[in-house]
């Protein structure tokens, strides 16, 4: 055994067979960052079209195409895998384990993303062109009426799922069975819990979604009639298996980012996190209303009013914990001594933008009024700040916050800061008119629209230019951080940073914790 | 070009105009509408008011929120010397800010709730309207005791050349149709929707009618307006290419200007029952074939019949083949495919138009000149 390897391998092989979850979290990172330029692209795309009223760039069904794919990329593409990625880097390290649990099966569950998503892009240079039913694909939009495309579509989808299994069944077998002597469920950082929690959910819901597009294979290629209304089936059923994963897929794409927040701002605050405990417990009633939620997506399909006042109830409801979550978040700012570093100002965004979204999202609950915002702009908006303000500025928060660690060499602060600004600008010119629009009855995924909406839109597009520039900014400051960033070597990057993370040498060796660290019985959770 | 350097000026102040635009509603100047129109019901008016409600409450505790997190930042920052507290729990403010949310939320609740109640009443109507959503245009049939039932089909009435920017748009571009639904006002009329092909969901803001439209079921609604007028609306769920170009106008007018309009629509019945026995020239077919391709087929298969959504009409098979090949696809339409049943949607009078005019124009030349009783004879004969 003498001969120990320390180092990765060299070369492609190196990529191809790691078993690192320093190396698989990588490439998810980066992956996910290609997803989030393409589908931000597509985005661009759809902003330039709707920038004026009137047909200028492409015509309507290529513009359904671009909103199908832009939503699939962004929430499976880039979303998803990059907190996969970020807990493939610091669950282990944040439990004091070495690796993942599974390892094998880790980088199994990465490189069956990239053919997929390839797969799924090239549909758009296929007959009839790329699934152009939107990102929820109701039928019998996306069975009867879908192009040729649908089919690798699904097999996409099948795949996806696959790997979020599997990378969820890793994470849940690492937390369970891999923390460090003494790292006792309660004194896990609270970005570890939620991943628990998320991975739960996943391992619950990517079935449903299995299931529910098999049922559309199987009306689309072998005579069945789940969706179909003429063959006895019923097309309301797809949309109640869809949103029963739809909706705790949000919470998925969600409760990672709470815990990104939960670990930046006691850091930056010098002070720890409020409400350790009810953070734990508020991430749960979350995951639990996840499940019994669904239909609020669904009121205008003519349930019966008893079905409509039981969903209205209970997602009102969740509101009680998301308020928990953000009253313990600013508590935690409070009376500390703050600095505002570019992590920090993101996560403040998240804070300011999410609370909003969180707002627009207790509006939508309430059913009657749901009747006039429903399947409009004012839906957009809504899920673009929980999204986007929500998802993508606690991962950019995050990249700036663990960066540094990973590589031993510090962003460009200036330009971190700049991002933020021209992100958080630029976000805001785009998403906020869209409420206004929204609520002036402009219905969403329209290609054009009618002349009162002009103003608000050719802002939005602007906006949504601003922002999807500041992004080439950011890809700019990792890469040179990476290439020739200022070296450091302090262990613990970050004053207030608490955490195991912080505790391994920087930049993070490719074998962390191969002896278990010892962690101090009263010595409270990060 | 004025109206073009307005626009201009408004871009630039954008983010000022987003926070006065709603003062400068007030003041009645010309900006675009930044809020739910109450409408024109009953309902439409609680909807707006309990969504005003809910966006006060959420403002409130907004201001309160930010306030302390911006008092925060402000004063509690490193750079000002300020010792950090070790403070990290306390289990009576956490019970208090799980309290007082929820018991918020019941109060958010109660007229939610009366609200929905009143929304799902669709009890005593004295009009019955079945709404069917196609791709992509609406139909309207007036359900009449009598029997005698008018229908007709809506369709958007923006040509191409606006929407293609060839032209200049028009006041209620996209939002106009060739044939309104007509209502009295001050009659409660009970909406049946539902649809033909994929979903569709028909919404028009003003009246606070949204309601999915779904193949194999028939949703219930209704609405009763209270004032006469033009109100515009659209689908409101993704139903494919024209998802965008299927709008709804509903003409609200007096109980008796209602009458009139339905003895016209009668009277018009009649009179294609009449055209059903009358023998075309092949110029009239190919005039009346034109307007019903511009309609009904143009969408998918082209102005030029080159096609597009649907396959090309210019040399195909099917329009340079057998008739009766080419009524068939015309009447029952391909089934698994976009080309839907027209038989339902077309009178007679109307496919023998187009069926003659897609067998002679586009260079097709077939010569072929189908009368009304032609289609009638096929549909019998099927």
């Amino acid at each position: 055994m003498g001969d120990h390897h320390h180092g990765p391998a060299q070369g492609l092989s190196r990529w191809l067979f790691t078993t690192n979850h320093k190396d698989i979290g990588t490439m998810y990172l980066w992956f996910s960052f290609a997803m989030f330029l393409l589908g931000g692209f597509f985005a661009m795309i759809i902003r330039a079209e709707l920038f004026q009223p009137g047909m200028q760039l492409v015509d309507p069904a290529f513009f359904n195409q671009m909103t199908t794919l832009h939503g699939l990329i962004m929430v499976f593409g880039a979303i998803m895998p990059s907190f996969v990625g970020l807990a493939n880097w610091l669950i282990p390290m944040m439990i004091g384990a070495p690796d993942m649990a599974l390892p094998r099966m880790n980088n199994w569950s990465f490189w069956i993303l990239p053919p997929t998503f390839l797969l799924l892009a090239s549909t758009l240079f296929m007959e009839g062109g790329a699934p152009a039913f939107g990102w929820t694909f109701y039928a019998p939009l996306s069975t009867t009426y879908a192009p040729p495309s649908v089919t690798f579509f699904i097999f996409s989808v099948h795949v996806l799922g696959l790997s979020s299994i599997m990378g969820s069944i890793n994470i849940i077998a690492t937390v369970m069975n891999m923390r460090a002597p003494g790292m006792t469920y309660m004194k896990m950082p609270l970005f570890v819990w939620t991943w628990l929690i998320t991975a739960f959910l996943l391992v619950a819901v990517m079935p449903v979604l299995a299931g529910a597009v098999t049922m559309m294979l199987m009306d689309i290629h072998f005579g069945t009639s789940f969706f179909s209304a003429a063959g006895g089936g019923d097309p309301v059923l797809f949309q109640h298996v869809f949103w029963f994963f739809g909706h705790p897929e949000v919470y998925i794409i969600i409760l990672p980012a709470f815990g990104v927040v939960s670990q930046i701002i006691p850091a930056f605050s010098r002070k720890p996190l409020f409400g350790y405990d009810s953070m734990v417990y508020a991430t749960a009633s979350i995951a639990f209303l996840s499940f019994i939620v669904w239909a609020h997506h669904m009121y205008t399909v003519g349930m019966p009013i008893a079905g409509e006042l039981f969903f209205m109830y209970a997602t009102m409801l969740i509101a009680v914990p998301t308020g928990v979550k953000v009253f313990n978040w600013i508590t935690t700012m409070w009376r500390g001594a703050l600095t505002f570093e570019t992590p920090m100002l993101f996560c403040i965004g998240f804070l300011v933008l999410f609370t909003i979204g969180g707002f627009t999202g207790l509006m939508l609950s309430i059913a009657p009024a749901d009747f006039q915002y429903h399947d409009s702009y004012f839906v957009v908006a809504h899920f673009h700040y929980v999204m986007v303000a929500g998802a993508v500025f606690s991962m950019t928060a995050a990249i700036y916050y663990w960066l540094p660690k990973w590589c031993g060499r510090m962003y460009n602060e200036a330009m971190g800061k700049t991002h933020f600004w021209i992100s958080f600008i630029g976000f805001n010119v785009t998403f906020f008119p869209q409420h206004f629009v929204g609520l002036a009855g402009m219905p969403r995924r329209i290609p054009d629209y009618a002349l009162q909406f002009t103003d608000f839109n050719m802002m939005s597009s602007i906006g949504a230019f601003i922002y999807g520039a500041s992004q080439i900014l950011f890809l700019y400051n990792v890469i040179a951080t990476i290439v020739s960033g200022k070296p450091i070597s302090d262990e613990k990057v970050w004053e207030g940073a608490e955490g195991l993370e912080w505790t391994v040498a920087t930049p993070a060796p490719y074998h962390t914790f191969e002896t278990p660290p010892k962690i101090d019985p009263a010595h409270a959770h990060s | 070009m004025w109206f073009e350097a307005k626009r201009l000026l408004k871009l630039a102040l954008g983010p000022v105009l987003m926070l006065t635009s709603a003062a400068a509603m007030a003041a009645g100047t010309e900006v675009s509408q930044v809020n739910m129109s109450p409408g024109v019901t009953e309902v439409g008016q609680q909807i707006y008011d309990l969504h005003m409600i809910i966006l006060g409450i959420c403002t409130i505790i907004g201001i309160g929120v930010f306030g302390v997190m911006f008092y925060s930042i402000i004063y509690h920052r490193k750079s000002r010397g300020f010792t950090p507290a070790t403070f990290h729990e306390s289990t009576k403010v956490e019970i208090l800010w799980t309290v007082v949310p929820f018991i918020i939320l019941i109060g958010m609740a109660v007229p939610a709730t009366s609200t929905l109640v009143a929304l799902y009443d669709v009890e005593d109507a004295e009009l019955d309207v079945l709404i069917t959503g196609y791709q992509w245009k609406w139909k309207y049939e007036y359900l009449d005791e009598s029997g005698e039932n008018v229908s007709f089909f809506s369709n958007l009435r923006t040509p191409q050349s606006e929407i293609y920017n060839a032209e200049e748009k028009g006041e209620h571009y996209l939002l106009e149709v060739d044939e309104p639904l007509v209502l009295p006002v001050d009659t409660k009329v009970r909406l049946l929707v539902t649809a033909n092909d994929v979903l569709h969901s028909w919404w028009v803001p003003q009246l606070a009618v949204k309601k999915d439209a779904i193949p194999g079921f028939i949703n219930e609604t209704w609405t009763k307006a209270t004032e006469p007028g033009i109100y515009r609306g659209q689908c409101a769920e993704l139903c494919g290419k024209d998802h965008g170009f299927m709008p709804i106008v509903v003409n609200v007018v007096s109980k008796e200007e209602y009458a009139q309009w339905l003895d016209t629509k009668q009277a018009e019945a009649a009179e294609i029952k009449e055209l059903m026995a009358k023998t075309f020239t092949l110029d009239e077919q190919m005039e009346r074939g034109k307007a019903v391709y511009t309609q009904s087929c143009l969408a998918c298969h082209g102005a030029n019949g080159e096609g597009g959504v649907g396959t090309a009409i210019a040399g195909s098979p099917i329009a340079t083949g057998e008739l009766a090949g080419h009524l068939d696809v015309g009447i029952n339409g391909v089934p698994g495919t976009a080309m839907q049943a027209f038989g339902g949607q077309l009178n007679d009078v109307d496919m023998a138009a187009v069926i003659t005019y897609q067998r002679n124009a586009f260079n097709n030349n077939m010569g072929d000149l189908v009368q009304p009783i032609d289609v009638y004879n096929h549909k019998k004969g099927q």
